[in-house]
This record gives C-alpha cells, sequence and structure tokens, in this order.
C-alpha cells in the first residue's frame, strides 16, 4: 500500500502537482481512518491531503483513475454481479474484441438509449463496457492513449443520432415555443451524452491499465498542467482551458494593486487629531492620529504586439487585457503591427470578447507599411499620439517579442516614453535563450523597461502579477518611511514597526 | 473527541441542520474532526463554505468562535492586545506602589484583551473556529495564523506560553484572491466547494426555503445550472439561488417560464450586462 501511495505521489509530481513530503505522510495518516471498501472515501481522502490547489483537481483525477483503477473495487459497490467478471484474467479468456455478449450494434445503441433516457448511470455503466467490448477493438499492447479507442466507439454509436433522440425525447412534453425548457431540455441531452462518454472513457482506461500497467498509461494520459502550456503554441482546447484562469489572475492583481493602495494610508502624524483624542485620556497622547494620503489610483497601459507570428500569444494577451479591464477602471488597451491604435473601447464592459476580437481585427488601424512587426515605429507613433497623456502614475505593460525584422529599434522612443510614465514592464512570450537572436532586439529595449520578464506559460504570468505588485508594495513604503521625519513621529515609528 | 465514526454519520448529521453536504464536504470534515487537522474551505462566492463552519459548530454542540480576515488586520486583532488604557489608569490610581510591584501586576490577565484566536486557543471547552476570508489578509499575518495553527499555542512575552486547552476544529475560508502560502496550505486539508450539481441545490432549496414545492425547487435548481454554463462576469451563488426561490415564493408563481424567469432575473444576477446576456441567451436560443 505505502509503495502504491509512493507511486502516485511520484506521479502526481511527475505532472507538476507539487506534493511535499508532509502532505504524502498526511495522507498515509488520513487513510487509516478510512473504509476501503469505499471508492469515493479513499478517493476523496487522498485529495483532500494532496491537492492544495483547485486547478490540479483534473490532473489528480486522470491519475487517480489510472492508479486505482483496477485495485480499488469499481464504483458503488454492489453494482452488478457481472462485475465480477472485470476482475482476474478475464480478458485473457475473452480476448480483446469480446463480443460474448452478441448483442448486435443496434440492440446495444437501445439500450444505451434506455440508460440515458432514464438516468440509470449502472445500466450506462453496464452497456458503456459492452460497447467498448464490441466496438472499441483494443489492441493489448500498443501503446496508444484512450483518445483513439473512444473516438472508435462513439463513431460506430453514432453519437450524434443518439443525442439528437434524446432531445426529441425530452422534448416531447415540452411547448416548442418556450425557450427556457427547449434550453433545459437540449442542455439535459448534452450533458448525457458527456456522461456516455465519460463512461467510455472510464471503462477504456481501465482496460489499458490493466493490459499495460499504472505506470505506461499515466505516461501517455500525461498532459500539461494548465499553468504551463506554452502560450505561443496553444491549442484551442488549451487556449479554453487558460481562459478560466485567466480570470480569477486578473482578480488576484486586482486585489493586490488595491491592497498596495490602502497599505500606504498611513502618512504624517496629524498633530490636530492627536491632540483632540488625547482629551480623552487626560490630556495624555495614548493614540497618534495620523493624515491619510490620498490613494493613487493606478493607471495601467497595455501595448500589445498583435502581428502574425504573436498571433496565439496576442489573442491571450487581449484575453488578459479583457479581464484586467473589468477589474480597473484606468486601463488603456494599445495594440500594434507597425503602426499603433487604441483599442480601450472595444474592451468596455458587457462586450463579448469573441467580439472585441473581430473588431480590432477589422476595425483597429494597426498596419503602416507592409503588416510586419516594427516596434520602432509603433513606438515613435505611440509617443506623438499619446504621449501627452502619460503620467507619472501610469504603467506600461508591452507584450511582444521584440522580433523587429530586422528594422530600426529607435529605442530612443521608448526610452522617452519610459521617462514620463512610472513603470515599464516588458511581458516576452519566447524563451529567455532566443532572446537577441535573428531579428530580435530586446537588449536594445530592456535598458529602457523597469524589468523584462519571460512569460511563456501562465504561472510565469503569475509570477509576473506577485513580483510587479510586491515591489510596488515595498517601494511606496519606503516612500512614506521616508515622509516620516519629526522626532514625535519617530518615536511611533519604534512602536509600530 | 468526535462522536461520529463516519463521513455518512457526518452527513446525516449535516443534514440535520439543514446544512446538505456532497460526498466530499462530509468525508473532508470526518477527517477534520479524526486527524485534528484545519481545513482550507476553497471556492466561489455564496456557495456555503462560511455555513459549514456553523453546520459544524451546530453537529458538534461547540461554540463558533469567528476571525473575519480583512486587510490590515494585525496580532493586535486576530490575536490579544494588552488594554493600555485600563493600564495607564491603574497606574495613575497607584502612585505610591513599587514599579516591580506594579509591573506584575498590569500585566496580568485583567488587562489582556482576548481576540478569536486566543479566545479559541483558551477555551476551556473545544469550538470550531472560523478564520473566515483568509485570503485578505496579508503574508505577515498569515505567518502568525501558521503558528497558532501549527502548534496551537500562542506566546505572550509577559504571560508566558498559553497553550490549548482542547484543540479546536478550524476551517478557513478563502475565495482565492491571492494565492496562500505554501506552509499554510500544507498544514491544512484543502476542499475546494464548487456549485452544487441541480440535484443537491434542489436538497438544499427545499431544505433553506419553507414552502417551497418540490417542483419548484427542482426547476430553479436546473435554470440556475443553466445559467451558470453563461459566460458571465459573475455567476449567480446558492445563496442568491435561495433569495430568487423565495421571490418566486412570495410573488406566488409555481412554475417556471421564459417570462417569469426575464421578470425577476435581477434577483440573480448582479451586473446588467449579465442580465442582458442571459435575457438574448433565453430568448434566442436555436432549436
Amino acid at each position: 500500500m505505502i509503495s502504491l501511495i509512493t507511486d502516485f505521489v511520484q506521479e502526481l509530481r511527475t505532472v507538476g502537482v507539487p506534493v511535499s513530503m508532509v502532505e504524502a505522510i498526511d495522507a498515509m495518516d488520513a487513510l487509516s481512518h478510512v473504509d476501503f471498501s469505499s471508492r469515493p472515501q479513499f478517493k476523496e481522502t487522498l485529495r483532500a491531503t494532496l491537492i492544495k490547489n483547485a486547478r490540479h483537481e483534473p490532473a489528480f483525477d486522470t491519475a487517480f483513475e489510472v492508479f486505482f483503477a483496477s485495485r480499488v473495487p469499481a464504483p458503488e459497490p454492489g453494482e452488478d454481479p457481472a462485475d465480477s467478471r472485470f476482475t482476474g484474467n478475464r480478458l485473457d479468456e475473452q480476448g480483446w474484441m469480446g463480443g460474448s455478449s452478441g448483442l448486435s450494434v443496434e440492440s446495444l445503441i437501445e439500450s444505451l438509449f434506455e440508460a440515458m433516457a432514464n438516468q440509470n448511470f449502472d445500466m450506462l455503466r453496464n452497456a458503456a463496457r459492452q460497447a467498448v467490448d464490441r466496438l472499441a477493438g483494443m489492441e493489448p499492447g500498443r501503446p496508444v492513449g484512450g483518445t483513439y479507442y473512444l473516438y472508435r466507439t462513439l463513431r460506430q454509436l453514432d453519437i450524434e443520432a443518439l443525442e439528437q433522440r434524446l432531445l426529441e425525447m425530452f422534448m416531447t412534453d415540452v411547448d416548442p415555443d418556450d425557450v427556457l425548457a427547449s434550453r433545459l431540455a437540449t442542455e439535459d441531452a448534452r450533458q448525457a451524452v458527456e456522461q456516455l462518454r465519460e463512461a467510455l472513457k472510464e471503462e477504456i482506461r481501465r482496460r489499458l491499465v490493466q493490459d499495460r500497467g499504472h505506470e505506461a498509461v499515466a505516461k501517455t494520459l500525461r498532459q500539461p498542467l494548465v499553468e504551463e502550456i506554452d502560450l505561443m503554441h496553444a491549442t484551442r482546447t488549451d487556449l479554453v482551458n487558460i481562459e478560466h484562469v485567466i480570470e480569477p489572475l486578473t482578480r488576484k492583481l486586482a486585489a493586490r494593486l488595491a491592497r498596495r493602495r490602502k497599505l500606504s494610508h498611513r502618512g504624517r502624524l496629524d498633530f490636530r487629531k492627536t491632540v483632540r483624542a488625547s482629551l480623552a485620556t487626560g490630556g495624555v497622547p495614548v493614540e497618534p492620529k495620523f493624515k491619510t494620503v490620498r490613494p493613487h489610483r493606478p493607471e495601467i497601459m497595455l501595448l500589445c504586439d498583435i502581428s502574425g507570428s504573436m498571433a496565439t500569444f496576442a489573442r491571450f494577451t487581449l484575453q488578459f487585457t479583457y479581464a484586467m479591464a473589468t477589474q480597473f477602471s484606468r486601463l488603456r488597451a494599445f495594440v500594434f503591427v507597425d503602426a499603433v491604435d487604441e483599442v480601450t473601447d472595444f474592451f468596455k464592459p458587457g462586450i463579448d470578447f469573441g467580439e472585441a476580437i473581430v473588431r480590432i481585427g477589422s476595425e483597429a488601424d494597426v498596419v503602416w507599411l507592409d503588416g510586419h512587426s516594427d516596434y520602432g515605429h509603433a513606438f515613435e507613433q505611440f509617443l506623438a499620439k499619446y504621449g501627452r497623456e502619460l503620467t507619472p502614475r501610469t504603467t506600461l505593460i508591452v507584450a511582444g517579442d521584440a522580433r523587429n525584422n530586422y528594422r530600426d529599434p529607435r529605442a530612443q522612443y521608448l526610452a522617452e516614453v519610459a521617462d514620463a510614465v512610472e513603470s515599464v514592464y516588458w511581458l516576452n512570450p519566447e524563451p529567455r535563450a532566443y532572446w537577441d537572436s535573428g531579428d530580435s532586439v530586446m537588449a536594445r529595449y530592456a535598458p529602457n523597461c523597469d524589468e523584462v520578464f519571460e512569460v511563456r506559460n501562465l504561472r510565469q504570468l503569475e509570477e509576473f502579477v506577485e513580483r510587479v505588485t510586491d515591489q510596488r508594495v515595498s517601494r511606496t513604503r519606503n516612500r512614506s518611511k521616508r515622509s516620516v521625519a519629526g522626532p514625535m513621529n519617530r518615536l511611533v515609528a519604534r512602536k509600530n514597526p | 473527541m468526535s462522536v461520529f465514526d463516519s463521513p455518512s454519520a457526518v452527513a446525516d448529521a449535516l443534514r440535520g441542520v439543514d446544512y446538505l453536504p456532497d460526498p466530499r464536504i462530509s468525508q473532508v470534515a470526518f477527517l477534520a474532526m479524526r486527524l485534528g487537522k484545519p481545513v482550507l474551505v476553497e471556492g466561489p462566492a455564496g456557495v456555503g463554505k462560511t455555513e459549514l463552519a456553523k453546520a459544524l459548530a451546530a453537529i458538534t454542540g461547540r461554540p463558533l468562535i469567528r476571525l473575519q480576515c480583512y486587510e490590515g488586520l494585525d496580532e493586535s486583532r486576530a490575536l490579544y492586545e494588552w488594554n493600555y488604557k485600563k493600564q495607564l489608569l491603574r497606574i495613575q490610581a497607584d502612585r505610591d506602589h513599587e514599579w516591580s510591584e506594579l509591573e506584575s501586576d498590569i500585566f496580568s490577565e485583567e488587562f489582556l484583551l482576548t481576540r478569536p484566536l486566543l479566545a479559541a486557543i483558551r477555551s476551556e471547552e473545544p469550538v470550531v473556529l472560523l478564520i473566515d476570508e483568509v485570503d485578505r489578509v496579508e503574508m505577515e499575518t498569515e505567518a502568525l495564523l501558521l503558528e497558532v495553527l501549527s502548534d496551537f499555542q500562542v506566546s505572550i512575552p509577559e504571560l508566558g506560553t498559553v497553550a490549548a486547552s482542547s484543540v479546536p476544529l478550524v476551517i478557513l475560508t478563502s475565495n482565492n484572491t491571492r494565492e496562500l502560502s505554501e506552509a499554510l496550505k500544507r498544514r491544512c486539508l484543502f476542499l475546494h466547494v464548487g456549485y452544487p450539481n441541480p440535484d443537491r441545490e434542489q436538497q438544499i432549496l427545499l431544505a433553506r426555503v419553507p414552502d417551497i414545492t418540490e417542483k419548484l425547487a427542482g426547476e430553479i435548481a436546473r435554470v440556475a445550472t443553466s445559467i451558470r454554463g453563461m459566460d458571465l462576469r459573475k455567476a449567480p451563488s446558492v445563496s442568491e439561488t435561495i433569495d430568487w426561490a423565495r421571490t418566486l415564493l412570495a410573488l406566488g408563481i409555481d412554475h417556471l417560464d421564459t417570462d417569469v424567469v426575464g421578470d425577476t432575473i435581477h434577483v440573480l444576477l448582479k451586473y446588467q450586462t449579465d442580465i442582458e446576456r442571459a435575457l438574448k441567451d433565453l430568448s434566442v436560443e436555436s432549436r
């Protein structure tokens, strides 16, 4: 048992979920209070002790299914006597193609349909088992992931027709004009099909594990955690997953910047107020009062390269911008290829992100000469067009790979911009090792930035957010310390270090 | 220390106080009681994180001590503080005494203001300690919590170390506005609470809204789940669903259709853009 848990922990670490020694021990400890015959109890115990971040739960689920597929009794004990067939060496007896049930594909579909229509999970699981038996055509020893078998099965079951039939059935006693009811019926049908898909997946995974052992299967199923997906090469599904994570991240950023504003509230001693308060304690100034410093509202400007080479990353930065726009009232967004245009209005709250992207693509005036990135010209133009609006409170964030197509970098314009604003941060989606290779001119711009960050994945973006907000906090603190100078205040400072 | 011998016993007890747990919640609650470890509950606002702590207090018969976290929360608000105004008065009233005598006098329990953390530790009978919205405090305060949570003791320089007379059941809640420190997470059992599935939400409505029919509760739960599937700024929470159910009940509605939802959706959604989006999705839904 211990070795199984340590293997499992090892697998989690391999996919990038940080599990500490202490947590592994806790898990073992907690398992002694658990009834092993209950799979949910076992699973939730491991989850509660090993996983400390909701984002890691999908990885945990996958690893758990693989590791404990054939070891822990199948879900819901006492589900079906036929289940016992699945333990032991049944597969060797029957071969992978199975077919013992003798059900035709049509009757199989019928039983699936019935199970889905009645929301009968046990029945669904059984039917899914038979479907995999007959249709997946699993070959022992073949090193493929489950997806291949899953699609093979789904295709033969004609899943779309099945969903359509389900929908018709759910709609039978629904007035077709009742939009709400038909929406719910559609969702129910979709969800039922989703359940079938899950059941099939689980079944296929179980067989793969029996065939090749959990380590081999775990390897094929390994996927990078969402925060480690390379943003330059993210697929569509990756982007959808990323979308879900970005929102909390910007919320975090907003919360931290807001905190910074509050932290700086302690200013000079307010003599008048202190004396007034001392009256309550017989003239002894027990509670010093302070003047509050007017909070400074951060003003953020985002400048994104949206040229072809940056397509995927640009979509992501725009998404980040979109999410930030819902949190900051004073956020302005600019995009450029070889010319700059402001797109703040496209991100007004309530505007759909997809809509915004389409409008930026068609309406923003970002091409000047030939539609290849020209950072130099973009900065020059930015300074000319918006230079007057830069203030010492502005934070400028540039997102781009600094690939200038061998044109003049004209870093002096960025320097001028940097002088006008509080800070400039540059987010580069390329690996640090590629900087300044080929047409990348990162080194020319870097001296004008407060800091350049490699942001290839969400984890690095998160680090950027944490670093920047932390620095800001300490900087404001230092500043306010400088303003505290009088002898009275020094006393106070000693009291509240 | 606990009288519950299985997660299902915990689940039953929670149901008895109108808190509807899912298997995950009852399992973690059970482990927390068995292992005496704090639980970090994370999830969107309004899914019953705080309620869970209250329900646990109710089923264990322990008093609930609550520490509401906010930015700038410090030792003197979370742990203890010397009542220095009272100390000053004491000094003034007693001018004739020797300093050494006085010193031991003014740093006695009489002048100690206990704050929630110290109160939870000093309590004779075991308590449930709820540390609400722990993600709002600064790192420094978090370190302080850490000290208390790992050893269940507090050192007060003038008095010495106060060890817990009983181990409190600690529930920390977080809305995940910032990453909590690894050290804190390591010490806790982690529980992510999401939105309930329609069946559980129906049960919650039945338990929390008196006089609601099973049918209406079911419909509300399904519509709420459907609305959460939309791309909204703020998805409706369970507490908002409960408000919605109460509103519908007060209006004497016993069946949901598109018009009713359109008329009352402002109870469920709090942003104008969200309301518009939802109404749009509900009216032009293609079939």
